[in-house]
């Protein structure tokens, strides 16, 4: 009995709590870029912001979550009302399930696994189908359209993803994203991070996530001036909630991943005394705020692409350039050595 | 034990959305349950060691494959009754099918089971020594190069031919040039006319 506790309940014990800690950060982050993202957004336009519920308005996400909890859910008479219900469900919960996998800091991580990247780029690639589902379901004009543009959108810009996680493969050698981190540990710091090697890399990756999150200026998903608000029009109340929750997680991660691709992860930005005191928890943090920060000002400063516009970005001009790039990052790495003689 | 309650979980749930596949009445459900058999299947993978076949299993044909499929069922409205209708004419044809690959199956499976050394032509590497995705490319890149190839080759053919079987150039189509927008100077833009007064410009421009 003592021999089964050991092997098998106390590590899923662990695992648990580990997970449950590591949503209810996550949750309460989520909360507060939010609430980060409309304060800079309205900072641009020289307005104030949310700032009523609590000092500056600190409590806003939760007042929200409040009043979506405890409002009524509706569900049209013509919807296919499983699907209808599965589909905020399905888009929720894969965007936290990509948590599993990230390296906060050096052991950080609840599942240290081989293939780390390719599980987020299955993870994120799997996120399409809340949107679809949620938009057939609904039984209504204006949320199919939406669904059908955001599938083509999301599966044009995985693809460029797709090629700018091969050329950082190939530079860190693993698919580990603890080992890509460690990868870029070097003596010259922020210079040894990919984002100098890899910059166009680095671009069309912020760009891609940008996209395919269905942020501004590529959030055609729900441009409130055709299609009302996409795919979500049917939906109220916690369903609704969900489906914004797992936008913002999806955001959360893709921050994450720029991260820990381009910016080093945990590793201190000087790799010398005062800086590799601090946790490398606090620098992922301050990293992953700092994408998010060029997200917020993308939505706010940017207008909105039209369709075929953000068509041809990414099949006419990302994916030739990552595709040429995977080309000259293989080529320098197997035949550089011979150009530094 | 744990392995083993996972693999007939997976298996139990792959084998019953395979079954609602071809039971439900709503294609879209139908494809749903096939993302979901793809899923489990995924998960036998990973349970066998195989985790980046897992992995490429749920990119490729959860992320990209089934949802064309979900764009065309969606997109055309099957009638899934009338499609019922033959189904007592193609039973013969189907039912041949599912023996051949049954009969295949048998062959591979049994070929393993009475000689195990057949599993050993073609040496695996030890996982602890090489990771999964490191041995998959050690023999893709160095023994099978030529078979790598030549499936590159089939795509790039299909890929093509796809494009010039839907592709026509219709006369009198205005299309957008963005570098020549993005090209344009004052200069080119804009023209600067005097006008007189009580006169106006004239309705052709010189």
């Amino acid at each position: 009995m003592a021999e089964i506790f050991t092997t098998y309940i106390w590590p899923v014990l662990i695992i648990l709590a580990q997970s449950v800690m590591l949503l209810v950060i996550l949750l309460v982050a989520i909360a507060y870029i939010l609430l980060a993202d409309r304060k800079i957004w309205a900072a641009v336009q020289i307005r104030r912001g949310p700032n009523v519920v609590g000092p500056w308005g600190l409590f806003q996400s939760f007042a929200d979550l409040l009043k979506f909890m405890l409002k009524e859910p509706v569900i049209p008479a013509g919807a296919n009302k499983g699907i209808f219900l599965l589909a905020p469900l399905v888009s929720t919960t894969l965007a936290l399930a990509a948590w599993a996998v990230m390296p906060v800091s050096a052991g950080w991580v609840i599942a240290n696994i081989n293939v780390g990247i390719l599980y987020i780029f299955a993870i994120s690639s799997l996120s399409v189908y809340g949107i679809i589902m949620g938009g057939w379901a609904s039984n209504s004009k204006y949320p199919f359209l939406s669904a059908l543009r955001s599938a083509a959108q999301m599966v044009s810009y995985e693809v460029s993803i797709g090629f700018v996680i091969i050329t950082v493969l190939l530079c860190a050698g693993s698919l580990n994203l603890t080992a890509i981190v460690e990868a870029q540990n070097s003596p010259y710091g922020l210079l040894g991070w990919y984002w100098l090697p890899l910059f166009p890399m680095f671009v069309i990756f912020y760009i891609s996530a940008l996209a395919e999150t269905n942020r501004p200026p590529f959030d055609l998903v729900e441009a409130e001036s055709e299609l009302v608000a996409g795919f979500m029009v049917e939906y109220g109340s916690s369903p609704y909630m969900m489906f914004m929750l797992g936008e913002y997680v999806a955001i959360a991660t893709m921050c994450a991943m720029a991260t820990i691709l381009f910016l080093g992860g945990w590793l201190p930005p000087v790799p010398y005394a005062p800086f590799t005191w601090v946790p490398g928890v606090v620098w992922f943090t301050l990293k992953a705020l700092f994408m998010f920060f060029l997200f917020a000002m993308a939505k706010a400063i940017v207008p909105r692409y039209r369709y075929d516009q953000l068509m041809r970005l990414g099949w006419k001009v990302f994916l030739p350039l990552s595709l040429a790039m995977v080309v000259i990052v293989a080529g320098v790495l197997q035949y550089g050595h011979l150009a530094w003689k | 034990m744990i392995a083993a309650l996972f693999f007939y979980l997976f298996a139990g749930i792959c084998i019953a959305s395979a079954v609602m596949v071809i039971a439900s009445k709503n294609p879209v459900h139908s494809v749903l349950f096939l993302i979901l058999a793809f899923v489990n299947a995924a998960g036998l993978f990973v349970l066998l060691g195989a985790e980046f076949l897992a992995m490429i299993l749920i990119v490729v044909y959860v992320g990209a494959v089934a949802v064309l499929f979900l764009f065309v069922v969606m997109m055309l409205d099957v009638d899934f009754a009338e499609l019922r209708q033959g189904f007592q004419q193609y039973l013969p044809v189907g039912a041949l099918v599912g023996f051949v690959m049954l009969a295949e199956l048998l062959m591979v499976v049994g070929g393993w089971a009475i000689n195990p050394n057949v599993i050993k032509a073609s040496p695996i590497p030890p996982i602890a020594q090489v990771s999964n995705t490191e041995a998959l490319g050690l023999v893709l890149y160095t023994k099978y190069i030529y078979f790598f190839q030549a499936a590159g080759l089939v795509l790039l053919v299909a890929m093509i031919g796809a494009i010039v079987l839907t592709l026509h150039h219709r006369a009198r189509v205005r299309r957008q040039s963005i570098a020549e927008q993005v090209a344009r100077t004052p200069a080119t833009a804009i023209e600067i006319k005097q006008v007189r007064p009580g006169q106006g410009l004239s309705e052709n421009p010189s």
